[in-house]
């Protein structure tokens, strides 16, 4: 079966966010009523799997060894069928 | 080993930079040192020919996803069990900069247990944000453990240039102060950012470039073996790389960067 695991990866509460902080300052200066930006980032994944829960365990296998770095980031997975 | 013995792998894949200048700082100090494409060891040449492994600076893999991980991840999948073996038999490793970086994302440092699974620290985006490239001061903190500043007096204040966008030292935080403790106790911490006297940068820009925890510019792993730093050592290597060296009272042939590279050389060659 064919799979999108889309896994956003942010920063763990209470690490300071030095681009978010930026971003937020510019839109400001743009005129914008911003409190905060928070910045993550989206990687969708394509893969093969035979389950949604092996879809699953693999994208979280992937966020561990490469996309998240333990000491900053938090991830989440939400992993959809394809055609 | 004698000096002639002595052989330096400097170790790239694009987007690395410096290696020439790290090689070249290596050789000023009669040594052999390669600049080697990390394909040449997937393909033909073996690691365990060579005495020292340095990762330069750089922007290894363009940077994608986390400076230095992708370096690191490709590393592990082509040629882990060589970097094993070479770290067994406490072979000597330096990362400069981005090999700072790939060396924490690689599990190498802070290696408080050995090479770990997953990092145990990172090196990221720096506070207040952006690209820093600027002379610094660092102060030496090593009690004698780090091969890379056996020649280096604890409390010797350097001078060294920065060149990155990602250099601020992080431990998990709820784990922070016990984690810098053991660093401490057991001699890992070599350079932290401070002032021109000397004098602890306390977190306060711009003695500390990047929001490093704890000033953080350089720590070594338990053994002494293995050696990250974010400043670049080669760009200080000869006293004319200063910006303003003929404005300097002293005219002298080398700069604080040697003493790192001529560190490790003395101790290969047991001279310290």
């Amino acid at each position: 079966m064919k799979y999108a695991a889309k896994i956003e990866v942010s920063l763990k509460p209470g690490h300071s966010n030095p681009e978010g902080e930026t971003t937020a300052r510019l839109l400001q200066e743009l005129g914008y009523q911003v409190q905060a930006v928070d910045v993550s980032k989206v990687y969708t994944v394509h893969l093969q799997a035979k389950s949604r829960s092996e879809a699953e365990a693999k994208a979280d296998e992937m966020s561990k060894r490469l996309l998240a770095n333990p000491t900053k980031d938090n991830y989440t997975i939400s992993v959809v069928e394809q055609k | 080993m004698k000096l002639e013995d002595i052989k330096v792998c400097v170790m790239r894949v694009g987007g690395t930079n410096c290696d020439a200048e790290t090689a070249r700082a290596f050789q000023e100090l009669g040594v052999k040192a390669e600049v080697v494409h990390v394909n040449e060891f997937v393909e033909r040449k073996s690691l365990l020919d060579y005495s020292v492994l340095v990762f330069p600076g750089g922007f290894s893999f363009g940077d994608y996803v986390r400076s230095g991980v992708m370096f690191a991840r490709h590393l592990s999948a082509k040629m882990g069990r060589e970097i094993e073996i070479f770290v067994d038999e406490g072979r000597p490793i330096l990362g400069i900069c981005n090999g700072f970086q790939i060396l924490v994302e690689f599990g190498l440092l802070p290696g408080f247990e050995g090479m770990s699974t997953y990092p145990e620290a990172t090196l990221t985006t720096n506070e207040p944000a952006g690209f820093r490239c600027e002379w610094i001061y660092l102060r030496q903190e090593n009690r004698g453990k780090c091969a890379f500043t056996s020649k280096i007096p604890h409390g010797k204040v350097l001078r060294m240039p920065i060149a990155h966008g990602e250099g601020r030292w992080l431990f998990p935080k709820e784990k922070e102060q016990a984690l810098l403790e053991r660093l401490v106790d057991l001699d890992m911490l070599v350079f932290r950012y401070c002032d021109k006297e000397g004098k602890a940068a306390d977190g306060k820009y711009p003695q500390n470039p990047n929001g490093s925890f704890f000033d953080i510019a350089g720590i070594c792993n338990p053994e002494g073996n293995i050696f990250g730093l974010m400043p670049h050592p080669e760009r200080a290597m000869y006293w004319w790389q200063q910006p303003d060296w003929t404005r300097q009272t002293q005219l002298l042939q080398y700069g604080d960067g040697k003493l790192i590279f001529q560190s490790i050389i003395d101790k290969l060659t047991k001279k310290c």
